[in-house]
């Protein structure tokens, strides 16, 4: 256990410059870029005055260093300053609309896991059928529907013709959520309320936006475990263990998978980064209220310290989850030595 | 130790791959017997069919590679033709087999324990958990295994360990037969030494039929009642292991015990034979070791011996005994 | 006997025009010999590309309308024989939109995967090639840009730049340098572990031939084939900044832009507006990969190998 903690340690010492060097870079895209962006908000014709006066009460008349200095102090304080549009700080909506994202986004992984691996797993053991091509065809194309569109189909398809499925936000019109919302994932709160009306409503709100995910997501996961899983079912312990009497198929899903699906852990790390950017895609098609929503409202809005709030937001959480892959990896794998 | 009541017979077996430039005739028409307690060693150099043979004597040959003719005789019934069930059955309980590399041969996420625990469980369900586990502490204590191993993972234990622990799994459900696939290729001498050991007293113990397979003529020395050499496919010539090295017959044979380097003779030069295997898809007419033959006739280029008795227990495939239509 | 010089007519015949593009042609009919599926594949994909640069270059050949005609039809018609794809909210015809918009996706994802290389290449081979501190600083960097999300640097930059064609494509070419780098730099470094490459140096090779001689050669195979997939890649973030409204002005055709505005009528059943432009998009992204993919089988069958 203590190597297991030395580990940690060292893992997150690892990941810091990595936040530091996205963090400065967050600061040189948003602050040395052309444009001005005071007097874009305020809308191009204010007099010099205003605009100074602005630039002022936002720091941004200091000099570079300083500001930088200043940005990075209030991080480590965890402040990350406060709208410039609406009175309020810039953690409040991001806090408010995080837990929708990473609901999405974490169905998302759910789904493109269960329809890749099986798949993936299926098309090794019919190696070379007509099947196996099937699926590598699909796994091949599927990769290349931008998420948008696949969202737009869903809806069409399953939303609009066949009225099977919502098309919009997380909870339907008439439902109200707000009186037992605790942690802000309704996956959570409506079961802890124990409303199981309401949770089946919020179920059926996610499967479309997850499929998008899911679905464009699954490529990858199908050819690499088909890859791995042919890899793996030359192996010498997969022909011990049929020697040994063991039925073939705990050979293949027992011996063979487990194996096979280590490396894929690996990968969740770099999928997670796509499914992030498909997810902001995905709340735009579904009006999902989550932080890809944020961004882009407040893009259009010119609201800089939330824009760059919600970037800051996104590193580390792609750092976070890094990390988790990171320790599973070695927590799955008894041969990782830490 | 033998009671000369045959256990496996191997009847005019034939194994192909056929693959895209035509059908490889891995093995051609071989037959032997091995009796209940003996130890037959099979050699000959790679590529000759022996490892195909071993797996096939389980059914487990990969495909493309299929059995093309011939019987597998266990106690009289053709495993050729047992449905999956028999075989799940035969594999492990009547017949079990050992490979050449013990760390890829065992799976690098289950313990030791689990090993032994899920191949019991496969074979007799209704056996308790305790008493599965009784079983397994027995046998690492055959082994000269501790039993903390049991919780331990393969890449921790030594090679040499590995190669033990596979001869517990292989023996753990009591087979009649071991079938051992190069079993020491991978292990240093000190530990092959160690191997030969305690495979000997296990036998003994278990009353066990061995198949040794392999090209270590050392090895087979030890521990084989019975030689069988195997060239190109085809069986050359059987014989007690003390008539192969004291009166090797075929010519092959004898190039293979002089191609051992010899400490007590001052060899200026190691013997090595010309040539190299033949063609398996386009095999030469003839005896296949006419090519590289030091003694070779016409007849051997022309005709195929048949495997005769040319003495005592002793039979080999050869013109140069076989008295044939020239 | 004395070697002679080279007659110049030998020389002058290795280095034709002609032969190399016979060599070219018998390379080409080997390589259809050898790779069944992965030629065709291959050839596949240069035949959806080689359509849509048509479309590109020619569209009056395949419609007669105006993409920015507001009068082309009836509002909002279904696909009929007169508009293959239908027409828009703006009674604008679909098909020629997707037409014209061909030219303004593929030129900014083409050029910003040439900008990306263009960059990205130089920096690897520099850094693979110095090491030391440089190296080791540069690759955190790109690292880090590489482990986070493509799609929202690009939107970070194209927020920040604000609309225009060029704005795009920068934003675009941002997010892929950390990709050329580090194949690039990846490739450098084991390259120069390679034995020819001592001996270059040991019989006097400076460093700038062995990086232009040497090293970029051997580069340039995998380049071409993560460039072809690159710019499949480009082609979706762009479509993807153009979806969600940051890219380009209103008057211009692009398939991503088209698909947000179709999006507002879905919920009437109105399909043809959103169909189409993203069938496009997934084709011509579809043609990229193929093509790299092909490629990548033919020229080096483990080069994808990661």
């Amino acid at each position: 256990m203590r190597h297991l903690l030395n580990y940690l340690v060292t893992r997150i010492l690892l990941t810091i410059p990595m936040i530091f060097i996205m963090l400065t870079l967050i600061f040189v895209v948003l602050r040395v870029m052309p444009g001005d962006p005071v007097s874009a908000m305020l809308g191009g014709h204010a007099p010099q005055q205003v605009i100074d006066e602005q630039k002022a009460k936002l720091g941004l008349n200091k000099p570079i260093a300083a500001q930088y200095v200043d940005y990075l102090g209030h991080l480590i304080h965890l402040d990350l300053g406060d709208s410039m549009i609406f009175n309020e700080k810039v953690s409040s909506p991001i806090l408010d609309k995080l837990p929708a994202t990473i609901e999405l986004t974490l169905f998302g992984l759910l789904a493109s896991l269960g329809i890749g691996i099986p798949l993936g797993a299926y098309a090794a053991r019919r190696r070379r059928t007509g099947r196996d091509y099937g699926i590598r065809v699909y796994a091949n194309v599927v990769y290349c529907i931008p998420v948008f569109w696949m969202g737009l189909l869903l809806q069409l398809v399953f939303g609009v013709f066949l009225g099977w499925f919502p098309i919009s936000g997380r909870t339907g019109p008439r439902v109200d959520i707000s009186s037992f919302t605790w942690s802000g994932f309704y996956i959570i709160d409506t079961l802890r309320a124990g409303d199981m009306a309401v949770f089946g409503d919020v179920l059926w709100h996610l499967v479309l936006p997850a499929l998008t995910l899911g679905i464009v997501l699954s490529g990858i996961f199908v050819r690499l475990t088909r890859a791995n899983m042919l890899d793996v079912l030359k192996g010498d312990y997969i022909l011990a263990a049929r020697a040994r009497g063991i039925p073939e198929r705990r050979v293949v899903y027992n011996h063979g998978l487990r194996n096979a699906l280590i490396p894929i852990v690996t990968m969740l790390g770099l999928q997670f980064s796509l499914l992030l950017a498909g997810a902001i895609l995905t709340e735009s098609t579904f009006s999902w209220p989550g932080m890809g929503r944020l961004l882009l409202e407040r893009i259009y809005l010119r609201d800089y310290p939330v824009i760059q709030g919600v970037i800051i937001v996104y590193t580390l959480f792609v750092s976070f989850v890094s990390l988790l892959v990171d320790l599973l990896y070695a927590a799955i794998d008894p041969r990782v030595k830490y | 130790m033998t009671d000369n009541q045959t256990i496996l017979e191997v009847k005019n077996l034939s194994i192909t791959y056929p693959i895209t430039i035509g059908n490889v005739r891995a093995v051609q028409d071989v037959s032997f017997t091995l009796a209940n307690g003996e130890a037959l060693g099979l050699v000959g150099e790679s590529g000759c069919g022996k490892s195909t043979l071993g797996l096939s004597l389980l059914d487990l040959l990969r495909p493309p590679g299929r059995v093309s003719g011939g019987q597998i005789l266990y106690r009289g019934r053709d495993i050729l033709g047992f449905d999956a069930r028999e075989l799940l059955k035969l594999r492990g309980q009547s017949i079990s087999m050992i490979f050449q590399n013990p760390l890829t041969s065992l799976n690098p996420l289950f313990t030791v324990e689990h090993h032994f625990l899920e191949t019991i469980h496969f074979h007799d369900p209704t056996l308790p958990k305790d008493r599965a586990r009784e079983g397994v502490e027995k046998m690492l204590a055959e082994l000269g295994i501790e039993a903390k191993r049991l919780k331990e993972y393969p890449h921790q234990l030594s090679g040499g360990m590995r190669q033990r622990i596979m001869i517990g799994l292989a023996l753990i459900m009591n087979p009649d037969i071991l079938i051992a696939d190069e079993p020491t290729t991978s292990l240093d001498v000190i530990v092959e030494a160690g191997f030969t050991d305690l495979l000997l007293s296990l036998r003994s113990v278990y009353k066990l039929s061995i198949i040794l397979i392999t090209h270590n003529l050392g090895l087979v020395a030890e521990i084989a009642d019975r030689i069988a050499v195997m060239y190109g496919g085809k069986i050359m010539e059987v014989a007690t292991a003390e008539d192969i090295f004291a009166h090797p017959l075929h010519p092959y044979t004898q190039g293979l015990i002089d191609c051992v380097p010899n400490i007590l003779l001052d060899q200026k030069e190691l013997v090595t034979m010309p040539g190299s295997p033949p063609d398996l898809v386009n095999p030469p007419t003839g005896c296949r070791f006419a090519p590289r033959c030091p003694k070779v006739m016409p007849i051997c280029r022309q005709k195929e011996p048949t495997l005769m008795e040319h003495a005592p227990a002793h039979t080999a495939a050869c013109w140069l005994y076989q008295k044939g239509e020239a | 006997m004395s070697t002679q010089p080279e007659p110049k007519n030998v020389k002058a015949a290795r280095f034709s025009p002609a032969a190399g593009a016979a060599s070219f042609f018998r390379w080409l009919s080997s390589s259809r010999k050898k790779y069944g599926g992965e030629w065709w594949i291959m050839i596949a994909g240069i035949v959806v590309i080689v359509l849509i640069l048509t479309m590109t270059v020619f569209p009056q050949v395949f419609t007669r309308y105006s993409p920015t005609d507001q009068n082309a039809g009836g509002q909002m018609t279904p696909p009929s024989r007169d508009h293959i794809m239908g027409t828009d909210n703006l009674s604008r015809d679909v098909w020629a939109r997707v037409v014209y918009g061909a030219q303004t996706i593929l030129g900014v994802a083409m050029a910003a995967a040439l900008l990306s290389a263009i960059i990205g290449i130089p920096l690897g081979l520099l850094s693979g090639f110095a090491g030391g501190v440089f190296d080791r600083i540069l690759s955190l960097v790109m690292d880090s840009m590489y482990s986070f999300p493509g799609l929202i640097l690009a939107i970070a930059f194209a927020a920040m730049l604000g609309p225009g064609v060029i704005n795009i494509t920068l934003a675009v070419a941002v997010v892929y340098i950390p990709t050329y780098f580090r194949l690039v730099r990846g490739q450098t470094l084991s390259i120069k572990e390679e034995v020819y490459v001592e001996a270059a140096r040991a019989i006097g090779a400076r460093r700038g031939t062995i990086l232009t001689r040497y090293i970029f050669p051997n580069v340039i195979a995998t380049v071409v084939v993560i460039l072809s997939l690159n710019i499949a890649d480009a082609i979706m973030t762009e479509a993807s900044l153009s979806y969600i409204g940051l890219g380009l002005p209103a008057g211009i055709p692009d398939w991503g832009m088209d698909l947000s505005m179709g999006k507002k009528f879905l919920p009437s059943g109105i399909w043809w507006m959103i169909t189409f432009p993203g069938l496009m998009i997934m084709l011509l992204a579809l043609g990229f990969t193929m093509l790299g993919e092909g490629l990548a089988e033919i020229l080096n069958p483990r080069l994808l190998e990661k």
